[in-house]
């Protein structure tokens, strides 16, 4: 690791494409863990019913 | 150190392809399908959303493991030819949001485990975790030789969580699957590390050719192949399979054992290409993938 202040051209597009890339990668799985632990639930409830 | 993409006190957000890098997928592969193997095997069934989620939550916490690994590693990482491009050496992630990763997804992976499966699977998946980041990474991997042997037991536990994971409890099957991951690790990575020597001398990893020498290692892969092999019989005259998994382990065993004797006989010079411990390298991960196949095979459809 280096202490010297890195002097390259700070990229705002590349900066917001990766926020944006992970924002959208985030909320996939957070839509499909949603889903995944509804139907744990319902199977869980199918067995010990 | 490799360019570091910051910006003042402005780092950019990791790619979340670099951070599905940080979990090793193609070792997770193995776990998966040897975890699945172990679930399909197990008496009685399963539910299906059950046993997707069991093999996830292990899928996850090897993930979690590997991650865990290549931040510990980062700076090993960067002195060896092959794993120099990693996201943490070649410094397209901080070793801060690796940490962070690795831990986040370790908790939420026994999280899962607990809530889709039971304790047993969980404390199992958390004992796997620990020993392949704290015994085998932190402790055993830069002390000793004796590295893949004993740390050859994290790699081996998926198959025993599968099985525990569909029934609760341990049972002898799943202890020899164990035993076979666990007997197979040492000619697997020795191979590999016999080809790849001078990457781990550079990086001061004591792996065994570094240490004990090339003809030393040799003659262990050879030992161990040969162990395994019977390890790997084993559960056809103990009564734990039958003739399908028994003839597939004996003749691809005899394969195994045949190749470990080129590599364990022979001696090289300069210039070797290294094609009989490439070979066994290869043939090493395609042994494992079609043993394990012909367990469940064995199980569902007995001859």
């Amino acid at each position: 690791m280096t202490d010297e202040p890195n002097l390259e051209p700070f990229d705002e597009a590349e900066y917001r494409r990766r926020q944006r890339s992970r924002a959208n990668m985030m909320a996939w799985m957070l839509g499909a863990l949603a889903i995944l632990f509804f139907f744990i639930t319902i199977a869980k409830m199918q067995i010990f019913a | 150190m490799a360019q570091s993409l910051t910006h003042g006190e402005t780092a950019l957000p990791a790619d979340w392809r670099d951070l599905f890098a940080l979990t090793k997928p193609r070792v997770m592969s193995l776990v998966v399908f040897t975890a699945l193997c172990g679930l399909l095997a197990a008496p009685g069934e399963v539910h299906p959303v059950l046993a997707f989620s069991s093999i996830l939550a292990i899928a996850l916490g090897a993930g979690a493991s590997g991650a865990l690994n290549q931040w510990y590693e980062a700076g090993l990482d960067a002195k060896m030819k092959r794993t120099a491009g990693r996201p943490l050496p070649a410094g397209r992630l901080d070793r801060q949001t690796a940490l962070q990763f690795g831990v986040g997804l370790a908790a939420f992976s026994l999280f899962l485990m607990l809530f889709a499966s039971n304790w047993q699977a969980t404390l199992l998946l958390l004992a796997s975790i620990l020993f392949y980041v704290f015994v085998y990474t932190m402790w055993l991997k830069p002390r000793t030789p004796q590295n893949i042997v004993i740390g050859g037991a994290a790699g081996a536990f998926p198959p025993l969580i599968g099985w525990v994971a569909a029934t609760g409890s341990i049972a002898p099957l799943p202890v020899l699957l164990f035993l076979l991951i666990f007997l197979w690790t040492p000619p697997h990575f020795w191979a590999l590390a016999l080809f790849v020597r001078s990457d781990y001398a550079a990086a001061g990893i004591p792996m065994m050719p570094v240490v004990a020498g090339e003809k030393s290692t040799r003659r262990q892969i050879l030992f161990y192949a040969i162990i395994m092999a019977i390890g790997a019989i084993a559960p056809w005259p103990l009564g734990y399979t039958g003739a399908l998994y028994g003839w597939t382990a004996v003749i691809l065993s005899a394969i195994f054992v045949l190749l470990s004797i080129q590599v364990g006989t022979r001696r090289t010079g300069e210039g070797d290409t290294m094609q009989p411990e490439k070979r066994l390298f290869a043939y090493s991960i395609a042994y494992l993938f079609i043993l394990f196949g012909a367990v469940v095979a064995d199980h569902w459809w007995p001859l």
